[in-house]
């Protein structure tokens, strides 16, 4: 039962050795720490980059161009929004050199709330990601597709975004990545025993990875039922989507269908599944957590509106975080800035009782 | 008719620029015929070359095309042949020793070129056809660069190893550490060179590449060049910089610098050559800033209009050239004039290839993806 962070080592590190990965780079990306998160811990070719996100964009950039394959970490999406411009050329290379150019380059950054991170450590980036064309964007909910997302961004030509849900880094997954130890305590415990990097000296420390991992992917672009219902279509992604599904089990006792729908690749997203999954319910919620003012969600609404107006019984909703400054520190702020279970709980009722 | 109030290089002081060319067509115009040629400071008594006559000749030649291909952009510009102009003419006698030594190629074993928008003489250096340069002017679905998506002067091309040119203009200076970070790793004696104005230096960018080329045992393979015409747009550069040099920058960070004439072909040449040699056998970064002109303002947003007073680096070295017994004055002439003619014949030309059929908007959004993908 690896966790997110272990998954996306794992798959970093089978990048290495199969995918021609040449730099997992970025602010406290090497060893020793290996990433705030774990997640680059152990990697043969991770190191620690100046504490500059402008210059570790233009790097990835720049490698991507040389024919490199290379990921690169903003420590915090807090600390990319200095990036913009960059990440809008590397989104415009191939398209305005009429694809002459193209850039084979990851970037990944941990995204959202769910650590008190207060005001510059839990924002999110997909409103603001989802804006600027070139890119293919992900965010993971699971390990599992969190290892299949990385290994499909490190397959693709062009760049691709991984947002990680940092509440979910350490969350463990109920499905086994194809090579890890078995999914039970000592397996657990032998993983962690495998590839996590010892407190203290780390000098002499070297990973013992798994055999057998593989080039499972989850293809970008392919969204997924983790919940069937027939009432109300739910559609979210990263940090939400286990509050979703929680949310849709919760309520089925007392009779309440709600299809699931985890978006995964938020760019170019799997229209046809949200579409189909419309279709058939009529109804349907948007959840994430980014701020409610121009949010991605609210693309997916004017979609759901022009193609699927006479298909709906309810209004289509989003339930996303307020639009504040930022996500308090103080426990109640944070509560209250982003969705939790209740407020799903809620918009879900809330849909499904509305008058057709 | 006044064309408009716009920014000057006069001390920022808003003037009536002057008045433009009649509106002609290019079948409406004569043969051209070499203008005369302003005034320079007579050549240095005895006026002698470092280079091989040859290869002097050879620049000359490029540094008239690269004049004369510019000169025809701001005519298309103002025949309404073309939405915006902006490049390098000012720039020659840096530009071609500049491109007549970059290792020209696709790939890690070829120099990497992160340029910036006033670089048509090293482009024609390296092999560029004028037409192209016309075709990014028109904007046709003919331009190679981009299909009519982008501003003349925004060249790109795989295949030599030159990055797509944006309007940025400080972002080279960090995307060129990658492909230095990736040479680094690769060996052999490929460089990295990026160009920009002084101007962009000011951008957090140039402190970046400062930064990351010089990181202790980690030092990149690159040539870093500011170009500096003393001017931000409108904006004098000794109102806003207060470092004597943009190069003496580089010295905290243990980096070679030098600043050179670059509107003297050969100082321009041995300071390239020099600079070059370093980063190749060294395999660690340069500062090179040279002092260049800009010769038409900075676009045609000022104007596209000859800058009175401005140094002409290119008459500079004519003088220089018939001074020292190496071309006659009819000669360079007659080859100025054989340019200007089969750039005319170019810009009548390009008037009948078509325009992007508007069905492509989406095209190239990812590599290899046609039409609408969502």
């Amino acid at each position: 039962m690896a966790t997110m962070a272990q998954a996306i080592r794992m798959a970093l590190h089978y990048g290495e050795e199969n995918l021609g990965v040449t730099d997992i780079f970025g602010e406290d990306v090497g060893p020793p720490l290996g990433g705030v998160f774990t997640a680059t811990q152990g990697l043969k070719n991770a190191w620690n980059s100046p504490l500059d996100e402008r210059g570790i964009i233009g790097a990835a950039i720049g490698l991507g161009m040389a024919g490199n394959r290379c990921v690169a970490e903003v420590q915090f999406a807090d600390y990319i929004f200095n990036t913009i411009d960059l990440l809008k050329l590397a989104g415009n290379q191939c398209w305005a050199s009429a694809g002459d150019w193209n850039l084979p380059m990851t970037v990944m950054t941990p995204v959202g709330s769910g650590i008190r991170g207060a005001i510059y450590h839990s924002h999110s980036f997909d409103a603001m990601m989802t804006h600027i064309p070139g890119w293919k964007i992900v965010m993971p909910s699971n390990p599992l597709d969190a290892y299949g997302l990385m290994i499909s961004c490190l397959k693709d030509p062009n760049p691709t975004m991984y947002l990680k849900p940092k509440a979910l880094l350490r969350v463990r997954g109920g499905e086994r990545i194809p090579g890890e130890p078995e999914l039970t305590p000592e397996g657990e415990k032998q993983l962690k025993e495998m590839i996590d990097a010892p407190l203290g000296d780390r000098s002499k420390w070297k990973p013992r990875w798994p055999e057998g991992l593989t080039d499972y992917v989850v293809p970008l672009g392919q969204a997924k039922i983790v919940n069937p219902g027939e009432q109300l279509t739910v559609v979210s992604y990263g940090r939400t989507l286990p509050l979703c599904r929680q949310a849709a089990e919760k309520l089925a006792p007392e009779g309440l269908s709600v299809e699931v729908i985890d978006l995964r690749t938020l760019w170019p997203y799997d229209w046809k599944t949200i579409s189909t999954s419309i279709r058939k319910t009529g109804r349907v919620l948007f959840v994430n957590e980014d701020t409610e003012v121009t949010n991605f969600g609210e693309h997916l609404i004017r979609r759901t509106i022009d193609e699927h107006f006479y298909d709906l019984q309810a209004r289509p909703r989003l339930l996303a975080g307020a639009f504040t400054p930022g996500v308090g520190l103080a426990d109640p702020l944070e509560m209250a800035s982003v969705p939790q279970l209740g407020h799903i709980l809620s918009a879900i009722r809330d849909v499904i009782e509305e008058q057709a | 008719m006044v064309r408009a109030l716009a920014i000057t290089p006069e001390g920022g002081k808003e003037i009536r620029l002057a008045e433009p060319e009649p509106k002609s067509t290019p079948e409406q115009e004569p043969e051209p015929k070499s203008p005369r040629l302003r005034e320079v400071p007579p050549p240095r008594r005895g006026a002698e070359f470092r280079l091989d006559p040859k290869l002097l000749v050879r620049i000359h030649d490029l540094m008239v095309k690269s004049r004369v291909v510019e000169e025809r952009l701001i005519k298309m510009y103002k025949q309404n042949d073309g939405y915006f102009w902006l490049g390098g003419p000012g720039e020659e006698a840096f530009q071609i020793p500049l491109g007549l030594q970059i290792d020209k190629g696709e790939g890690l074993d070829h120099d990497f070129l992160h340029l910036h928008y006033r670089s048509s003489g090293i482009l024609l250096t390296l092999g560029a056809d004028p037409m192209d340069m016309v075709r990014q002017m028109k904007n046709t679905a003919t331009d190679p660069f981009s299909r009519g998506r982008n501003f003349s002067g925004h060249a790109s091309k795989r295949s030599w190893n030159v990055v797509p040119i944006t309007s940025t203009i400080e972002t080279q200076y960090a995307t060129a550490i990658g492909t230095g970070i990736a040479q680094r790793r690769h060996g052999g004696r490929s460089i990295t060179i990026v160009t920009g104005g002084e101007a962009g230096t000011a951008e957090g960018d140039f402190a970046s590449c400062l930064v990351w080329a010089s990181r202790p045992a980690q030092e990149l393979p690159m040539l870093i060049i500011v170009t500096n015409n003393e001017w931000g747009i409108s904006t004098p550069a000794s109102t806003q910089h207060g470092e004597a040099h943009v190069a003496d920058r580089g010295k905290p960070f243990r980096m070679r610098t030098k600043f050179a004439n670059g509107n003297d072909v050969e100082e321009s040449w041995f300071a390239i050559q020099e600079a070059m040699e370093y980063v190749r056998t060294e395999r660690k970064p340069f500062l090179l800033e040279v002092h260049v002109s800009r010769m038409y303002g900075h676009s045609s947003a000022s104007g596209a209009n000859l800058v009175p007073g401005e140094e002409d680096p290119l008459a500079i070295f004519e003088a220089r050239l018939e001074s020292a017994g190496v071309m006659n004055r009819a000669d360079m002439t007659r080859r100025r004039d054989q340019y200007a003619a089969e750039l005319l014949d170019m810009h009548r030309k390009v008037r009948s290839e078509p325009m992007p059929d508007p069905s492509t908007i989406y095209d190239h959004t990812y590599a290899g993806q046609k039409g609408r993908y969502w």
